[in-house]
């Protein structure tokens, strides 16, 4: 008999750059088992993978709160500030000026954005800052155990029966309305289209607001909650099928031009959107306020990609900061020469 | 030096009164908003043209337009440029203040003003000139819009006459004010030299004060501490500039903003090598630096107490995520909005305690532009090696008024970086721990987001965390993190600027201050020598922590008098905190809180007073 070979074992599977998912990968969840908040770190280990994204040039950012606790969960090798509540888009900007370099990835929650943060929010908006900014939206406070946020819909009972008694903040509405350039609503629950909306995320370079629909199981999933799974899932009405084809590959699905709109990102990938119904324009601000307000008012709670401008002029191009990152420049930059101070001291003489 | 000096005959003085020459405060009370700031700006560059040294003071409303503003020029041959209680010379342009400011003249004073005033009628032991301000101005300015602005220049004129400022000097510094804009320079000049020649024809010389040319202000600059914040921060090589506006602290970043501009953009691309900011409010402006200050950026914010009351959440992040960041804090008058446009050192305490925990910040106090300047270039470099917040301590009477001041010198030290590990040294390392003391100094090594390498990255939290940065609630954790900081805080005693000291010999008396208080404590320390035979030592504090020298100058005195421009002497109770207690009971306190930077007639009183009660 021949000598019996052990079959080689496979290769670990790697992406474009030559990682694992593994890499990707944060330390052990401590959210309660069955959150939304941990499908949506999976779909952002899923993206940065599928997209081959240096983990280093990530930065993690986040306020307080249990989705502000997450960047802890994916992208170990990443660099990650959990700040203070409600201020993460203040030290997602500050960072972005000091290293444009950086993909500022933002995880908020709807406490940590509309009710604490709404004021840092909105004026990020106007920026149009290069960075992604996911609310993780469960309608509801977790680590301070299961009070109303700003998100909660009018009407909504919590597990004490109390009933939220004022109407909610629409972030995605908000977001349009600022300034932001790449503005969508998910479903954690919803893998498809949440990743092929983060995977467009990396491939913008503009303002991308994300608000995931993240049903909290212990205080928020519950008859009466309209945050719950049943409840999303009952009502949820994608706008379009959302497929992204990265600048990497080429684009060889067939897509019919009279159904399928194809949106050209500004590092070439492409998103594909296929209208389930209407004929809608995601380039158009006004239509995607007036389907916002729309589908509320009918009580559904509709998901897609809303608005996107692949092209409009970002914060760090309007400010004119120079290509490389401001925090490295060497001192012959940033220190002018002695004659500079003998200039100006003459001057004041 | 051309020269129109005027010598006044002794004869025409009132008898019994001797010249006083280089020797007098002028104040000059006008309404906000009617454009005296040049005319006042003019004739304190004049008389600093003439070499005599001189200091102006602006004590303004928080308004735009129509209520009272004064300002007071001191020249004084001795040098001293703290401020003064009484004035030799008024310019009564006000009506809603004449009556009172001329009431608080003292006898023999001098004032000029506005002829429909009619303040003859209040004193009988003061020299009034009045001019006809409005009748004067019409023929030299035919647009009605810019008369209001350019009567002002009428009072240089007149003093120009009556106190032998010399005209040339009024011009030149009028060409400084305006630039190249000779229309402006010659309206301007043309109103003073109406004003002078009035006061020619028509004053006979009745008050004893008189200017005469020095030359003690040679190579000398004049500055505000903001604009010199803003130099030092240029040259501090600052990158990320966000801030907020608020009285005084916003000609900070404004005066910046422009200097950028100038000298930091890229010969070769033309893009700029920083990037400036005006936030929504404080609380973003300090998020804002603190998430640069994480990625490597020289951030900086430049705000008073009320934005520094909104900060307190993120400075105290910064001290226990460890993140340089540079704070410059333009102190005014509390609590609450209190008096905007009035100057205090009310943050003493607050900043050095800033934020809830066991929290403490470095404070760098500023004195002069000089130190404005080169504490702000020591500031970046302290945060960077410290990793944490730093406060540059300045107050509205050195950030929003012109000194004189010997020019700046270049920063000799290279930019301090601090403890920050490349991508080659954390692959040869294996790794590294962000909170471990390596050193022993309580402070880590750093890496900067971007830095490539798996092992390079780092999670920054403001909750509890372990030496490798990692989320702990342990006891053990917490409590080796938190001495680690305090041994950090030891190490910023040692870096931080050395007090500077006068030792007198003789150790019974001493004084500590502390930034513009400093401009009066050396006028008083002349004052209780003359007048009360008092040797006092001094000791001027330039940073928090305290440095040893600090406690050894206390243990080596009988009594020391701690001079604080609050109510609560924050100051003397910040070291109360430190001192043994035998020295504890050595500390006197001189306390100044009325809105007005200190003067040193103030302080003298104070000593003596307790001095006697011994």
């Amino acid at each position: 008999m021949a000598t019996s070979t052990v079959p080689p074992a496979s290769p670990a599977k790697v992406n474009r750059i030559g990682l694992q998912v593994l890499d990707y990968r944060g330390s052990k969840s401590t959210l309660c088992a069955g959150c939304g908040h941990n499908a949506i770190s999976e779909r952002i280990i899923e993206a940065c993978y599928e997209m081959g994204v240096e983990p280093h040039r990530v930065a993690k950012l986040s306020g307080i709160g249990c989705s502000s606790k997450s960047p802890a969960y994916f992208l170990r090798s990443a660099y990650g500030l959990n700040a203070v509540h409600g201020r993460m888009p203040s030290i997602a900007t500050g960072a972005m000026l000091a290293n444009r370099h950086l993909i500022a990835l933002g995880v908020s929650g709807d406490g940590d954005t509309a009710s604490i943060g709404i004021g840092q929010f909105v004026h990020l908006m106007r920026r149009n800052m290069p960075l992604i900014y996911i609310i993780e939206d469960n309608g509801v406070y977790g680590l301070t155990k299961g009070q109303f946020s700003a998100t909660a819909d009018i009407g909504s009972k919590l597990k004490t029966g109390v009933v939220n008694d004022l109407p909610p903040i629409d972030t995605c509405a908000l977001a349009i309305l600022l300034g932001a350039t790449y503005v969508a609503r998910s479903f954690s629950g919803d893998k498809k289209q949440l990743s092929a909306l983060l995977k467009g995320a990396l491939a913008h370079r503009g303002t991308c607001m994300l608000d995931v629909i993240s049903p909290c199981v212990t205080f928020n999933d519950h008859e009466g909650s309209t945050k719950s799974y049943s409840y999303v899932k009952d009502h949820d009405e994608p706008l379009a099928d959302v497929n992204f084809v990265p600048y990497f590959e080429d684009i060889a699905v067939d897509y019919d031009p009279g159904t399928t709109t194809n949106i050209t990102m500004h590092d070439g990938s492409h998103i594909l959107l296929r209208k389930l119904e209407e004929s809608y324009n995601p380039t158009n601000r006004t239509e995607a306020l007036r389907l916002l307000t729309e589908s509320r008012e009918r009580g559904e709670i509709i998901t897609g990609l809303f608005y996107v401008n692949p092209t409009q002029e970002n914060f760090l191009d309007l400010l004119n900061v120079t290509d490389e990152p401001l925090a490295t420049l060497p001192e012959s930059k940033v220190r002018p020469p002695k004659e500079v101070l003998d200039e100006i001291m003459q001057d004041l003489m | 030096m051309a020269t129109t000096h005027v010598e006044m005959k002794e004869g025409e003085l009132p008898s019994g009164r001797k010249k006083v020459v280089n020797n007098l405060s002028i104040q000059i009370a006008t309404v906000n908003g009617s454009g005296s700031q040049t005319a006042n700006t003019v004739l304190l560059r004049a008389i600093f043209q003439m070499g005599i040294p001189v200091s102006g003071k602006n004590l303004f409303p928080s308004n735009i337009a129509g209520l009272p503003t004064w300002f007071t020029i001191r020249a004084s041959k001795d040098g001293y440029i703290a401020r003064r209680k009484d004035n030799e010379y008024l310019v009564a342009m006000n009506p809603e203040t004449a009556e009172e400011d001329v009431l608080a003249l003292k006898p023999g004073a001098a004032c000029i003003y506005d002829e429909r005033l009619n303040l003859r009628r209040l004193r009988d032991d003061v020299v009034f000139y009045a001019v006809p301000f409005d009748r004067l101005v019409a023929p030299v300015c035919p647009d009605v819009r810019l008369r209001k602005l350019v009567r002002n220049m009428i009072y240089d004129g007149v003093l120009a006459r009556l106190l032998g400022i010399d005209m040339e000097q009024l011009r030149i510094a009028l060409r400084k004010q305006f630039r190249k804009k000779t229309k402006a320079v010659d309206l301007n000049f043309n109103a003073a030299q109406t004003g002078y020649d009035y006061a020619t024809k028509t004053f006979e010389k009745r008050d004893p004060y008189s200017l005469e040319p020095l030359d003690e202000t040679r190579g000398k600059i004049i500055i505000d501490g903001n604009s010199a914040c803003a130099l030092g921060a240029l040259f501090a090589g600052v990158t990320v500039v966000t801030w907020y506006p608020i009285t005084p602290s916003s000609t900070v970043c404004e005066t910046l903003i422009e200097y950028m501009k100038q000298y930091r953009m890229d010969k070769e691309t033309g893009k700029a090598t920083f990037a400036i900011v005006q936030a929504e409010d404080e609380l973003a402006a300090i998020g804002m630096v603190m998430g640069a200050g994480w990625a490597g950026a020289r951030a900086m914010t430049a705000t008073s107490g009320p934005g520094i009351s909104l900060m307190a959440e993120f400075t105290g992040f910064g001290y226990y995520a460890e993140i340089p960041s540079v704070i410059f804090d333009i102190q005014r008058v509390g609590p609450s909005t209190g008096l905007p446009t009035r100057t205090a050192q009310g943050d003493v305490i607050k900043n050095a305690l800033l934020s809830h925990g066991d929290t403490k910040h470095i404070l760098l106090i500023p004195c002069s532009p000089e130190e404005c300047f080169s504490l702000s270039i020591e500031a970046f470099d302290l945060a960077q090696e410290l990793q944490t917040p730093v406060f540059v301590m300045s107050d509205l009477d050195l950030g929003m008024n012109n000194w004189m001041s010997d020019p700046f010198p270049y920063p000799e030290k290279p930019i301090a970086r601090g403890k920050v590990l490349n991508a080659e040294e954390v692959r040869r390392l294996g790794g590294f721990a962000r909170y471990k003391d390596v050193d022993g100094d309580g402070v880590g090594y750093r890496t900067l987001p971007g830095t490539p390498g798996p092992l390079a990255g780092y999670f920054t939290r403001g909750s509890g965390h372990n030496e490798n940065a990692n989320y702990s609630e342990r006891p053990g954790d917490y409590v080796d993190n938190m001495d680690r900081l305090a041994r950090k805080f030891e190490t910023a005693r040692m870096k931080a600027p050395k007090p500077l000291m006068m030792d007198k010999g003789r150790h019974e008396v001493a004084i500590i201050a502390y930034g513009t208080s400093h401009w009066a404590v050396m006028e008083s320390l002349d004052q209780l020598k003359k007048e009360q035979e008092i040797e006092a030592c001094y000791c001027r504090l330039r940073a928090y922590p305290f440095s040893r020298e600090v406690f050894d100058f206390i243990h080596k005195h009988k009594r020391v008098y701690v001079v604080d421009q609050n109510r609560d002497a924050q100051m003397a109770n910040l070291l109360r905190l430190e001192l043994e207690a035998d020295d504890v009971k050595k500390l006197r306190s001189i306390r100044h809180y009325d809105g007005l930077p200190v003067d040193a007639r103030s302080i003298t009183d104070g000593i003596v007073s307790q001095e006697a009660e011994n």
